[in-house]
């Protein structure tokens, strides 16, 4: 899947929300206005689904530049619930990026999901959503919302169902997947851990005959200690990520949130 | 100073202009404070390096030794600051040397800020000089460009805002050497929480008349916590082609060794002549 | 172009390379080892342009040695250190495309001794890992989470080799191998690992 980055997309690569680069005078009697609609809010999120269940986790911080916004900016959220807390909700969006592009496109899908329900009586299912949301950002393919998304929830087999986005709807259905700041940096972790990458059975060959370790479903348990590392190893190495650190565990008995809270340095 | 080598200077500018990035130094983004008491002076600093939104370092030393009773709290370029402070600190010495006079602290920020001034901003250094000599106590900023300050306190770095604001609010006019302290850590901790560019701990440096005390890790506020599950690999995890091992025994091979018998005078060093 | 790192373990350093040599995205040579050894037990590590990768690590052979002819006497690998860190910063102005590591065990006091370098000479003096390269974020990640405080040398190597191979892995400019340097006391073992050739 090919992800494009969206400060190409840009006329600057300054890529703070401001109009404080003013009025620029480039010959006598000529003024240059201009206006950078994007802002980059940091933060990191990151999704594993198992046999039955779907994790989507992300850290609360919302930053510009060097400075915090708040210590509490949800980035992960449950989709398509009767009310404003979210109960009844199934399916689990997290967004990284721009903040303000990743709540609308959160209040977008969510109007979207509910629709349907009253539109055809029942609940949309994880792929039909995740076709839409895919629909959703390629609509806006020449002014993107300049966040990367994942979705998640359980799937018509009753399995955990994980997908990931790029700016444009450009999808595809996952095991795992790390995004927004820390992705670079928790996503070889994943690799190593959950898929069991470069890992061999220990004596079971010499050289290239070495039989490689065959990754298996994990624990619900084993996964949410898996994510908190993740995420205390990425607050530890990069600036943006830190605070609080949500995850959303969607099962077939509905979602279900932890908090723990992460170093606010 | 014998001065800088450009021989790669036009070679690096050739390649910048066909697109070759230009490498990224480590910054530190930084909280430093400075503040005086009655009697002394009290410096301190977070312990974050970034190279951009990364933690390069967590637990570094952003306060200098310029001499026994100067210190420095250095922000900006982390290799600037390092070499300046130590430039000064060495040149400082021979001028203490050589006039007989233990080294004044105008004496250090008149040398940092020349040192800066003829590099016209360029050497990345933002100092924060304190110390104490016979004509009482120092605190000074220096700046990239070569301007200074002084000030009863003072704050530098991404940080310094979150720091001054603390300052502003409970900055008295008599302090006593706790309270000095406590309210330069309290500066720093407000840019290590506040400020993405500072974090970890806290170190703090107290000079006074007869005594300068580096606090190093004064205050550790942001230790890591337990992690939730082991991540040793069974041996045997990783697939290796090739193995080699070199011992010292064999190393010995190419080496014979020959006991000396202490009486007869074979060797030879050469004799050094030390005055006096 | 590609990565070395360094960890510390309980009385062993380690320190490895993957083997990639690139001009951006061409993959010219999958045998380009980016580790140099000036004594029994110090060794330096260098990423970032591969022709200052062999002027740097040059320069430092003939310093290396100059320094053994005037002293007698190996360098120790807080002294390469500091004359890493001064060369460097003597071309401030107009520097080698390099970000060095060095990792070694100290003759003297038997301490094992890593650091890291920008490349105008700040030293990062760490205690757990230095990381270094185009994947030094991804290092970060899997040191930050694989890496524990004393390993001994065997479980130091799985560790390192772990977090190496899967750093790689997720950045394009680097891979093709790897090799591992576990530096004890008494003996220096290196391995070449089987990596993802792609």
């Amino acid at each position: 899947m090919a992800f494009i980055h969206p400060s190409s997309l840009l006329p600057s690569s300054n890529p703070s929300y401001s109009f404080r680069e003013g009025i620029k005078s480039s010959a006598p009697g000529i003024q240059e206005h201009r206006f950078s609609p994007y802002a980059d809010n940091g933060g990191s999120t990151l999704g594993i689904a198992g046999k039955d269940f779907t994790i989507i986790a992300g850290d609360t911080r919302q930053s510009s530049g060097y400075s915090i916004n708040t210590r509490y900016a949800p980035k992960v959220f449950r989709i398509g619930g009767d009310d404003d807390s979210g109960t009844g909700a199934k399916i689990i969006l997290a967004v990284t990026g721009f903040a303000a592009d990743g709540n609308a496109l959160k209040e977008r899908l969510d109007s979207m999901v509910k629709m349907y329900k009253y539109q055809h009586g029942k609940d949309i299912s994880v792929k039909a959503c995740a076709q839409r949301l895919a629909t959703i950002l390629y609509s806006k393919r020449f002014f993107p919302y300049y966040t990367q998304a994942i979705l998640g929830g359980i799937d018509e087999e009753g399995v955990g169902a994980l997908y990931s986005y790029d700016y444009v709807g450009s999808y595809e259905r996952e095991q795992c997947r790390a995004v927004g700041a820390a992705a670079s940096l928790i996503m070889p972790f994943l690799d190593n851990q959950v898929n069991l990458k470069n890992q061999y059975v220990p004596g079971s060959g010499v050289g290239h005959d070495l039989k490689a370790k065959a990754a298996e479903p994990l624990e619900q348990s084993h996964v949410e200690q898996l994510v908190r590392d993740a995420f205390s190893g990425a607050v530890e190495r990069h600036i943006e990520v830190g605070d609080g650190l949500q995850m959303l565990i969607a099962t077939k008995d509905g979602i279900r949130e932890i908090y723990t809270p992460l170093k606010r340095d | 100073m014998v001065g800088f080598d450009f021989s790669n200077y036009n070679r690096n500018a050739a390649l910048h202009a066909q697109g070759v990035p230009l490498p990224k130094a480590t910054s530190t983004g930084t909280t430093i404070v400075g503040c005086i008491f009655d009697g002394g002076v009290v410096i301190a600093a977070d312990t974050r390096a970034t190279s951009g939104p990364i933690v390069a370092d967590k637990n570094c030393e952003k306060l200098h030794y310029i001499a026994p009773q100067i210190w420095c709290a250095g922000a900006g370029t982390a290799a600037d600051t390092e070499f300046t402070t130590a430039l000064i600190s060495s040149n400082l010495q021979l001028h203490a040397l050589s006039t007989g006079r233990t080294p004044r602290v105008v004496t250090c920020m008149t040398m940092l800020k020349q040192h800066l001034f003829r590099y016209q901003g360029h050497i990345g250094a933002y100092l924060v000089v304190a110390g104490v000599d016979p004509t009482g106590v120092g605190l000074f900023t220096v700046h990239a460009h070569g301007s200074t300050d002084k000030l009863p306190y003072v704050t530098m770095g991404s940080g310094s805002m979150a720091a001054m604001a603390v300052f502003e609010a409970n900055w008295k006019g008599t302090l006593t050497r706790d309270d000095a302290v406590k309210l330069c850590s309290e500066a720093i901790l407000a840019g290590i929480f506040n400020d993405l560019g500072s974090g970890s701990n806290v170190d703090v440096c107290v000079i006074t008349e007869n005594k300068t005390t580096l606090l190093r890790n004064h205050i550790k506020p942001n230790e890591r916590a337990q992690k939730e599950r082991n991540y040793r690999f069974p041996r045997g995890t990783t697939a290796v082609l090739n193995e080699k091992i070199v011992t010292r025994e064999e190393l010995s091979k190419y080496v014979t060794v020959h006991e000396l018998s202490s009486d007869d005078d074979v060797v030879v060093v050469e004799k050094m002549d030390v005055d006096g | 172009m590609a990565n070395p790192m360094s960890i510390i373990g309980k009385n062993a350093v380690a320190i490895a390379c993957d083997l990639r040599l690139g001009l951006q995205a061409l993959t010219v040579s999958n045998d380009f080892p980016k580790i140099f050894q000036y004594g029994p037990d110090v060794f330096l590590g260098l990423t970032g342009l591969a022709t200052d990768v062999q002027t740097v690590s040059d320069l430092f052979r003939y310093k290396v040695n100059l320094y053994r002819l005037r002293e007698e006497r190996d360098i120790s690998p807080q002294t390469m250190a500091n004359l890493v860190s001064t060369s460097l910063y003597e071309k401030r102005f107009g520097p080698f495309f390099v970000n060095p590591v060095v990792a070694g065990i100290n003759r003297t006091t038997g301490e094992p001794f890593i650091c890291g370098f920008d490349s105008i000479g700040c030293i990062d003096f760490a205690k757990d890992f230095i990381v270094s390269g185009t994947s030094a974020d991804q290092l970060f990640g899997t040191c930050e989470a694989l890496w524990q405080p004393d390993l001994e040398a065997e479980d130091l190597f799985e560790t390192i080799s772990q977090a190496l191979l899967s750093a790689v892995d997720r950045d394009a400019l680097a891979g093709w191998g790897a090799h591992v340097y576990i530096v004890e006391k008494d003996k220096v073992t290196k391995r070449l690992l089987k990596g993802r050739q792609d």
